[in-house]
């Protein structure tokens, strides 16, 4: 378990300084927009990828600390894995906000969120950029 | 004497919930004890269809259901019950107007004349109108506060191509008061119709369609203290007369043949096919009942009243910005400088306080006022001065940290 101040620390950091936060304009990239209806949460991903791996991950868009760090977290996590490690990473991170046994090692700064199953009117905010992350590689392995 | 705490024990959702500080009204109503009570009498003692039965218990609620249009009318200023057609909602009152301008008030190149401050549910069904006939949509230019000013929208007639105004009696996410009358004075004289979207005006103000003269107006119970899932939309006779029904089935028809020829049912009924939501209809009764024992005007003046004491008391924070200054209509819009509306928001839930963000299914709305997502408190007759109190020395208070550890 972290401790809440350091769990504070990654949320605000990846909210007020995203690693992975600009446009793509780049035809080599795919884009996936996910945006919800009940908020405001309106992002865009952009992944380019090998035959079997994913070489970068972008986003851009408007969204709330959870969704901003949530993603950017995610991009960094995923980015350079193959597309089947990142999928596994994305399952324990459902795994987590849905509570259940999840894999602590496998999510890295990701576990700042690991008590966001508390709030189920936030869960939506901390998925939305990691389904279109999964979305885009569910279409790359097509 | 408007007595607040009188009233509050009117509402079992605010005795269930001593503590908790809803600012959500504008989205749905609490509903009164009387309006329940009724609704659930309904189905307790008088469970029966309407107009289909030759017994004693549907005769008595088909009375009362047809009793409620008269009822419904002369709240609302209309000269006859016919004018009265129950709908499901706001959203179903103004796609029936809607539907029926495209098919038989527009031609192409008309202009439906509106504004970028509207609700999905004024503007999409406009949208459609505009794709079955050709027409197009214009917006009327507001400053970025998005106040409507009547100069700029009777420069929109000048090309004399405007057919249909449709525009908020008060707007959900900016809470100001159109000036519904001049609307409508001016566009007759250009020779246009006007729906208006009262559905955040009913619940506040005293609306009289006769005095306005507006040509529709719709309308949804819910967020008038009555149940959820009836509406009204108010028509003049000779409009309604001209419309045809969104739905075909039973109860909206005289006779059929055959050969596929129907003859419908009178203005309104022809409207109303399909067994409608009955006790909505006997508890927005109720509701009407219950705010003309209050008084209209002051349940108006006690929302003015709540509107600019909360916006006075968030001007004198330096961490708020607030959107609509002239807002009257129990509506405060605002954002906490430098904190995401959502995350100030869940922070408020943590402490009892329901909020609603987002743009308020106003989406072109950021066009006008530039900020994406607000804060909206929404109040009514139930809301207090010591609840925004309250409210206002949380916000004081806030910071960013405190909006993410409430998700630690
Ligand atoms: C201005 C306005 N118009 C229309 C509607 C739609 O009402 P309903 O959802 O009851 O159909 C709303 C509800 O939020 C509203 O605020």
């Amino acid at each position: 378990m972290m401790d809440k101040e350091l769990k504070r620390e990654i949320m605000l950091d990846h909210y007020n300084h995203p690693n992975n936060k600009q446009t793509v304009e780049d035809d080599s990239y795919r884009s996936v927009h996910n945006a919800s209806e009940s908020c405001i949460d309106d992002i865009t991903v952009y992944m380019k990828a090998s035959e079997d791996h994913i070489e970068d991950v972008k986003f851009d868009g408007v969204g709330c600390t959870i969704c901003t760090a949530s993603t950017d977290i995610m991009c960094d996590l995923v980015t350079g894995k193959s597309f089947e490690e990142a999928k596994a990473i994305i399952q324990e991170y459902y795994n987590m906000v849905d509570d259940k046994p999840f894999d602590e090692d496998a999510l890295e700064e990701a576990n700042a969120f690991d008590t966001l199953y508390q709030q189920a009117n936030r869960i939506k905010c901390g998925t939305i950029g990691i389904h279109a992350i999964e979305e885009l590689i569910n279409e790359f392995e097509q | 004497m408007f007595d607040v705490n009188k009233i509050r024990n009117d509402f079992p959702m605010i005795r269930n919930h001593p503590d908790l500080i809803y600012l959500d009204s504008g989205a749905t109503s609490f509903k009164p004890q009387c309006v329940i009570d009724e609704v659930v009498k309904y189905y307790e003692w008088e469970n029966a269809n309407i107009h289909r039965g030759d017994y004693d218990i549907s005769f008595r609620v088909s009375k009362i259901y047809d009793d409620t249009r008269k009822t419904v009318a002369d709240f609302i200023g209309a000269e006859r019950p016919e004018c009265i057609v129950y709908t499901y909602g706001a959203t179903s009152s103004l796609n029936t107007v809607a539907i029926n301008a495209g098919k038989k008030f527009l031609q192409k190149g008309d202009v439906i004349l509106t504004s970028q401050v509207e609700h999905a549910s004024d503007i999409l069904p406009w949208f459609k109108a505009a794709e079955a006939s050709g027409a197009e949509i214009r917006y009327i230019p507001f400053d970025e506060h998005a106040v409507f000013n009547l100069d700029e929208y009777e420069k929109c007639f000048s090309d004399n191509r405007v057919k249909i105004v449709a525009l908020p009696y008060v707007s959900n996410v900016m809470g100001y008061i159109y000036p519904v009358k001049e609307i409508v004075k001016i566009a007759h004289e250009h020779g246009a119709l006007v729906s208006i979207d009262g559905a955040q005006a009913v619940p506040h103000l005293k609306v009289d369609v006769s005095d306005l003269d507006v040509d529709f107006l719709s309308f949804s119970s819910h967020k008038m203290l009555g149940p959820a899932g009836i509406g009204i939309l108010y028509g003049k006779f000779d409009l309604l007369e001209q419309m045809d029904p969104i739905f075909y089935g039973g109860g909206s028809n005289a006779r059929f043949y055959e050969n596929g020829e129907i003859i419908l049912q009178k203005t309104p009924e022809k409207f109303e096919a399909g067994t409608p939501c009955i006790e909505g209809v006997l508890g927005l009764r109720k509701a009407i009942e219950y705010l003309e024992s209050i008084g209209m005007d002051e349940v108006m003046e006690y929302g003015i009243e709540l509107s600019d004491y909360f916006i006075e008391k968030l001007e004198q924070l330096d961490n708020v910005e607030v959107y609509n200054r002239g807002s009257k209509a129990g509506i405060v819009t605002f954002n906490l400088k430098g904190i995401f509306a959502q995350d100030a928001a869940s922070y408020f839930n943590r402490l009892g306080i329901s909020v609603r963000t987002g743009n308020h299914c106003a989406k072109l709305l950021h066009h006008v006022i530039h900020v994406n997502e607000t804060i909206r408190a929404s109040m009514h007759i139930y809301n207090t001065k010591e609840e925004i109190d309250r409210f206002v020395d949380v916000i004081r208070d806030t910071t960013i940290e405190k909006c993410v550890d409430s998700v630690l």
